[in-house]
């Protein structure tokens, strides 16, 4: 069980039962971007939702378990894709560096 | 012609910048995320609050025209004024607000294309001090049916008119019985109503949030099989991203019978008796 959280929020209260959660925090030379958009695209690619990071640049998605893109869109960058594999019961947290 | 449409009622973040100092044009941000506004947001805008300002606190239901006067003439926006919402995650809640407004008949409103995101992407001026702006006494109109569908409607749609069901994949299959990034709650069953065609409402926008051509647009909703000959009513969960779906299809494409229907997904999945299809074929 990986619900110890790297980067993401922090799963404590969260019911996994029935969520296959897709979370995890988005940094720029180490440091949190609170106005980033990260972007859930499904298996065929196509867009399932969207968040703005938190002040602390992080984001969480309750999502289907499956693989997914995870990509991620903020100022003066250029957009980065990251593959996840959601797993019901669990917590897939990743690190976006920008 | 679309082209006339689209100087009606889109703006870009240009046209915003040369005339925030006119009093005649007013911003309002209508976002998902209600508390973004307190973080900040563009100089002189006013904040409606989706489900605070718009929704009836005890019937499922819109406010009432005496309240949405009220409201208006609280936020200090005039018959008269040009109203230019925008919002984060592709105007999702702006477009809504955008239906809403024409819902009770105002005259001149438009949205900020790319809204909150394309704005904060382009690196452009947010500020943190909440914009005050004399009250004024607003009078709406009665609520325009023509662009508001409800249930009875709905069913007797099935099989003659166009339904798009704009949820994402996994929601229209059954999969799923909201976003991915909001609880799993709402409807009693899941799946879609029976011949509706799932295009996604985000499938009208680019990443950065702008609508996309009107000649990407017209392909996109085409190939799905909507008859653009056809009368169409648009659906999702609680109505607004099928309100972005409304825009695109009755004001950026000038097709004349389209409406909203805001019971949406979490009323047709509760209801008794009504036909449900599961899996990812109409």
């Amino acid at each position: 069980m990986c619900g110890a959280t790297k980067g993401g929020p922090s799963t404590e209260g969260l019911d996994l039962a029935e969520a296959a959660v897709v979370q995890g925090v988005v940094v720029r030379g180490g440091q949190p971007v609170g106005n980033a958009y990260v972007r859930l695209l499904d298996g065929s690619g196509e867009f399932t939702a969207e968040v703005p990071t938190s002040a602390t640049g992080q984001f969480r998605f309750f999502a289907a378990p499956g693989r997914w893109t995870v990509r991620t869109l903020a100022p003066k960058a250029d957009a980065v894709d990251r593959q996840v594999e959601a797993t019901l019961g669990e917590v897939a947290d990743i690190e976006v560096s920008l | 012609m679309s082209d006339n449409n689209r100087e009606r009622v889109l703006v870009d973040p240009d046209w915003v910048e040369s005339h925030l100092a006119d009093d005649k044009i007013v911003l309002v941000e209508v976002d998902e995320d209600t508390s973004a506004y307190d973080k900040n947001h563009i100089r002189g805008a006013v904040r409606l609050d989706w489900k605070k300002d718009l929704q009836d606190p005890v019937r499922r239901d819109f406010v009432d025209k005496a309240a949405f006067e009220a409201l208006l003439s609280q936020r200090g926006i005039s018959n008269d004024d040009t109203v230019v919402l925008y919002g984060g995650n592709n105007n999702w809640f702006a477009a809504y607000a955008y239906w809403y407004f024409k819902l009770y008949g105002h005259d001149d409103v438009r949205l900020l294309d790319g809204g909150r995101k394309k704005w904060e992407l382009d690196s452009r001026e947010l500020v943190p001090d909440k914009a005050e702006r004399p009250t004024t006494t607003y009078t709406a109109k009665d609520q325009d049916r023509s662009i508001r569908a409800f249930r009875d409607e709905v069913e007797a749609a099935i099989g003659q008119k166009n339904l798009v069901d704009v949820r994402s994949p996994d929601e229209y299959a059954g999969r799923l019985l909201a976003p991915a990034h909001l609880p799993q709650e709402q409807s009693q069953r899941p799946g879609h109503i029976p011949t509706a065609a799932n295009i996604p409402w985000s499938q009208a926008a680019n990443d950065d949030g702008t609508f996309k051509s009107d000649d990407e647009l017209s392909t996109l909703y085409g190939d799905k099989g909507v008859d653009l000959g056809k009368d169409t009513i648009a659906y999702c969960r609680i109505g607004e991203r099928s309100a972005h779906t409304w825009f695109v299809l009755h004001e950026l494409l000038g097709q004349p019978n389209v409406k909203n229907y805001d019971g949406s997904w979490t009323e047709w999945g509760s209801l008794v008796g009504v036909p449900i299809a599961l899996g990812d074929t109409p």
